[in-house]
């Protein structure tokens, strides 16, 4: 399978520490991919740096069919090409409806000259039905999205990267703070999004990984530990030394 | 989401009816054309403040909605005044130059014109040169589109090194400070071009127009009401879409807003040079009406003063910052000019004059602490309506 997202000897340091220190990773198109690893193994520093917010000191990035290279792209610019991601914290517009958070988030031209013309055709607002359906949050469409529980913004942050219609979705602990309904529903929503795109999830949680059902890479200060199911990596002695075993 | 940008909009038809009408009620009311009721130097007063108005509607687009507080606006008021001053003072003094000249034998040639209009305008500063900024004062449409072009591009320049460094916050408002200190510092020197600090006067006398002052104020009104009109609407019209939702999510979470795929800096950008275009028309329309022009209209504080203004009435609201601006300068004038009664406590009397500034700085601090929407915050009450002006 061709890969979608290709990591190859990336490094990155702070200060002389190495939070990433060689680290290749591969993707296919329609995947979905858990990432664990203890605090500081460089999970969020390995979004980061796909996502243009950091910038790796040595490596190659290498992203879709044509191959470019994502280092030195804007944050932004990353994100029209079809990489979304969503942060650790719920992090949607408080002061905005439901609505107006998709509407914004909705894979439309991101000009500022076209986006003050812009007017919701009913094709759109169809399409935010859709999203607002998947996500179950329909009836609290023009509802401030800081009315919202703890899990609801959850959602409406997935809602609103798969409004995005990304090719690869990163995902940073989408179950935490949930309850455990609510991580079914969030588990159910992110297989659903695997079958036409990658997913990438980090999580600390390894029964919600166990549900996810899906190939897992273990990182560990700044490296791929080891890569395979769950029940092959937890059986894995590195692994079990420098993770499971604490 | 459908319906007109109007019918979702009802504040901004009330404003535009009460705006009408109180313009209707000032011209009953007035010398020019009324019964006299309202003194033509307060026409001018109520005429001035409309154009505040309208620089604190830009300043609420670009703090409240956008979370940029840019202390440096008036330089931006202050450049749209010198750029229509310039062809006022140039083409009066040119009409008294054609004036007197043309008493002598011989007709004058245009090097004798051109010359004794530098002498004139120049001479405070001991010079009778024009300089190449006043390359085109003799051209009214030129001048016209310099009070939009000249501000709109010094923002421009300036947005796009600030905000492509990721200069936010604090930081930039103190930039937007230096910006408008510097201005005023340059305009200070007599090699400015700009008259150094005696600025442009006589603002108030159209060249041609024998109309009296009690007419023209009244003229000057009805533009300053218009442009408000005119610069509300814009800005609401602006906020009210996808636009507005951008903006406020820069202002709520800037970093969020990049990862949807936003180039936050473009917005920024359009939001800064627009909101100083609109500054640069509401100040070509106020100084003329003030009748002088000078460095000091630029100085930091005048743009410090612009966000207290804003921060009073309410931000984040339109109206808000057209209340705030006009309850603030006009209860301004009224202590500043000496019309408050002291109060005479026996041992110490209270003189406003001095003492309003420390009203105006406590109530600042009060309301950022315990009223953060400001006086706009009571019509929400009334209106019982939650959240913001949208």
């Amino acid at each position: 399978m061709r890969s979608l997202l290709e990591v190859s000897g990336v490094t990155v340091s702070f200060d002389g520490f190495r939070a990433i220190n060689n680290l290749s990773f591969q993707i296919g198109s329609a995947e979905m991919r858990a990432v664990i690893g203890p605090n500081g193994a460089g999970k969020t520093t390995f979004m980061d740096i796909v996502t243009g917010k950091t910038r790796p000191d040595e490596g190659r990035i290498t992203w879709g069919d044509k191959s470019i290279s994502l280092i030195g792209m804007s944050e932004a610019k990353i994100v029209q090409a079809g990489i979304g991601r969503k942060f650790q914290k719920p992090t949607v517009f408080e002061d905005q409806t439901v609505q107006e958070n998709l509407l914004m988030a909705l894979r439309k031209d991101r000009g500022p000259l076209r986006v003050l013309f812009y007017r919701p055709a009913k094709r759109d607002l169809a399409r935010v039905d859709e999203l607002a359906d998947e996500i179950g949050l329909t009836d609290a469409l023009l509802r401030l999205s800081g009315e919202l529980s703890h899990g609801q913004k959850q959602w409406l942050e997935i809602g609103m990267l798969l409004a995005q219609d990304p090719q690869l979705l990163l995902v940073d602990e989408p179950a935490a703070g949930m309850t455990p309904a609510e991580r079914e529903k969030t588990t159910s929503i992110l297989v659903e999004a695997a079958k036409t795109r990658a997913v990438v999830v980090v999580e600390h949680d390894m029964e919600f990984v166990r549900r996810l059902n899906c190939k897992v890479t273990v990182l560990h200060e700044g490296a791929v530990l080891a890569e395979g199911s769950l029940d092959h990596v937890t059986k894995n002695q590195d692994v079990i030394d420098v993770y499971l075993g604490r | 989401m459908n319906t007109s940008f109007i019918a979702r909009n009802p504040s901004v038809l009330v404003f535009l009816a009460l705006l009408a009408l109180f313009t209707l009620v000032v011209t009953v009311l007035s010398e020019g054309f009324g019964i006299g009721f309202i003194s033509t130097s307060f026409v001018k007063t109520l005429g001035k403040t409309l154009c505040l108005c309208l620089v604190a509607v830009a300043m609420d687009l670009i703090w409240g909605y956008t979370g940029i507080l840019s202390l440096g606006h008036f330089a931006f008021f202050g450049l749209g005044g010198y750029m229509v001053g310039m062809w006022l003072m140039f083409e009066r003094t040119r009409q008294i130059v054609v004036n007197s000249l043309s008493d002598g034998v011989l007709p004058p040639t245009p090097e004798e014109i051109k010359a004794a209009i530098g002498n004139q305008i120049f001479g405070v500063v001991g010079s009778s040169e024009f300089p190449l900024i006043w390359a085109f004062a003799d051209s009214i449409v030129l001048q016209l589109a310099f009070v939009v072009l000249v501000p709109g591009l010094l923002a421009f320049v300036f947005g796009w090194l600030a905000f492509r460094s990721r200069v936010t916050g604090v930081y930039l408002s103190i930039l937007t400070q230096a910006m408008t200190l510097g201005l005023a510092l340059y305009l200070f020197q007599n090699a400015s071009g700009l008259r150094g600090n005696n600025g442009l006067s006589g603002l108030q006398n159209l060249p041609g127009v024998t109309a009296p002052q009690a007419t023209v104020s009244l003229w000057f009104f009805w533009a300053s009401a218009a442009a408000l009109g005119a610069g509300y609407l814009l800005v609401a019209w602006v906020v009210s879409g996808k636009f507005g939702s951008v903006i406020r999510g820069i202002r709520d979470n800037e970093a969020r807003v990049r990862f949807l795929g936003y180039s936050v800096e473009s917005y920024k950008l359009a939001v800064f040079t627009l909101t100083a275009c609109i500054a640069g028309i509401a100040g070509a329309l106020y100084y003329p009406q003030a009748g002088i022009i000078n460095p000091a209209e630029v100085a930091p504080i005048a743009s410090i003063y612009l966000a207290v203004w804003v921060a009073i009435g309410g931000r984040g609201r339109l109206y808000g910052a057209v209340i705030g601006t006009a309850f603030v300068s006009l209860v301004s004038s009224w202590f500043t000019g000496g019309q408050a009664p002291d109060i005479n406590l026996g041992f110490y009397t209270v003189k406003w004059v001095d003492w309003w500034l420390i009203l105006l700085g406590l109530s600042f601090v009060l309301v950022t602490l315990y009223a953060p929407r400001g006086m706009s915050g009571i019509i929400d009450l009334m209106t019982r309506k939650k959240g913001e002006d949208r």
